[in-house]
């Protein structure tokens, strides 16, 4: 059954380089508060009852004919089903090509001194942990916030965040959802704006 | 005492085969070894996955891209991995964009293959789609157009494997073609170990760094 109070479930301040599980009824609406601006906030959404059925980054770019999301963008899985809908986004435009860090991506982009840096990528398998969601479990994300401008010549660059203090995005789940989070720690591109941040998660359902 | 002289050793047999239109494919490619891939008529596609050895580790393309500064598949990329490793290197292509932002549709056909190596579902990272190009305009939502017959019969890519692999081609028809489905055929080489090995192509420093340590850690 679809839930449509707006009783806030949610509301939780998840710091710089931490994360969070969050478990979404369907109809519930979860925000993400860009609390300082110019924050990565990498996101991955999986059916509740399916894990299986978890979000696919490629097919919703290719089923909304558009490499940006916004405000109307339906997040589907592999399978095509709708977990979720942007449906309020103050910030524009959120990634989805960009994929999360890890330890060893950051080794090939940066050099051996980050091999021990904290990533998104451990951050994802810390929480997922509890809910059964593992290294072959995980799959490309969202970066609500994150800026990666893609090119009519084909080309990709990350650049400065389009985001500011206080800037939001909701999404509204069409099912049961896991929704992992990793507040991103990298500081080795302006994706955080060289400064990681805390952000503000809020629950209605 | 002179040790016997042995004989100098052959490469391997190449491997021929044609896909045909909406079929699947796949095999284990040992390292160093290449596969072309040739397309057979206008407007083919090559869907394709890559899974490590190991059979966890996964050609992971936001890494891919996000490492050599590029939205599409070209020659003198590396395919990186989950963990950072190269899968394998586009050696040389007719092209140079191949579409790698826009998935497969859910048929049946890669699932299918995957299943015959104990893989499912949760193995459908992003793939590639060798020989179809889906255009970027330059407007505020970066929209997507899929160009018809960017590739010709003949067009080709050639991979080489840089750690022993399992490769994935479906010739199902790009998800967002509405033309016939068309065959590739495929070439499976191992270098002639009397001859120098091909050098690698001219790569970025990020793509060196994946190649070199992968050649230090397994290959
Ligand atoms: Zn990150």
């Amino acid at each position: 059954m679809t839930i449509t109070s707006t009783t806030v479930a949610l509301d939780t301040v998840v710091e710089a380089g931490d994360g969070a599980l969050v478990t979404v009824p369907s109809g519930g609406r979860l925000r993400i508060v860009d609390l300082h601006g110019n924050q990565a906030v990498d996101t991955l959404f999986y059916d509740a009852h399916d894990l299986e059925n978890r979000y696919s980054a490629f097919d919703t770019i290719r089923e909304q004919r558009a490499v940006f999301l916004t405000t109307g963008s339906r997040l589907v899985s592999t399978r095509l089903d709708e977990l979720a809908v942007i449906t309020d986004d103050t910030c524009g435009r959120h990634d989805t090509v960009g994929g999360a860090c890890s330890q060893e991506s950051n080794v090939i982009r940066y050099g051996e001194f980050t091999r021990h840096q904290h990533a998104c990528r451990q951050t994802f398998l810390r929480y997922g942990a509890k809910a059964g969601i593992g290294q072959r479990q995980l799959t490309h994300n969202v970066n609500f916030f994150m800026n990666v401008p893609v090119t009519s010549t084909g080309g990709l660059t990350f650049e400065d965040g389009l985001s500011a203090p206080g800037k939001y995005v909701e999404i509204t789940a069409s099912r049961d959802l896991f929704v992992l989070i990793s507040n991103c720690p990298q500081v080795n591109n302006p994706c955080n704006g060289w400064d990681p941040t805390p952000i503000q998660l809020l629950g209605r359902w | 005492m002179t040790p016997a002289s042995t004989p100098a050793s052959s490469p391997a047999p190449a491997h021929t085969h044609e896909i045909p239109g909406s079929a699947a494919w796949s095999a284990p490619v040992r390292a160093g070894r290449t596969l072309t891939l040739t397309a057979l008529a206008d407007g083919a596609n090559a869907t394709v996955l890559i899974i490590g050895a190991d059979r966890l580790d996964r050609l992971n393309i936001p890494d891919t891209l996000k490492s050599q500064m590029s939205a599409r598949i070209k020659p003198g990329m590396v395919l990186m991995s989950d963990r950072g490793l190269a899968l394998a290197t586009v050696m040389t292509s007719s092209l140079d964009w191949h579409d790698c932002l826009t998935g497969a549709l859910p048929d049946q056909l890669l699932l299918l293959e995957l299943a015959k190596h104990g893989f499912g579902e949760a193995d459908l990272h992003a793939c590639i789609n060798f020989f179809s190009k889906v255009s970027v305009a330059d407007d505020p939502r970066a929209s997507l157009t899929y160009i018809p017959d960017h590739a010709n019969a003949g067009d080709t890519v050639t991979l080489r494997a840089d750690q022993d692999l399992l490769i994935f081609v479906s010739t199902a028809p790009h998800a967002l073609s509405d033309g016939p489905a068309a065959s590739i055929a495929l070439q499976l080489e191992t270098p002639d170990p009397a001859e120098d090995p091909a050098p690698d192509p001219e790569l970025c420093e990020e793509a060196i760094r994946a190649l070199r340590l992968t050649r230090e850690l397994i290959a």
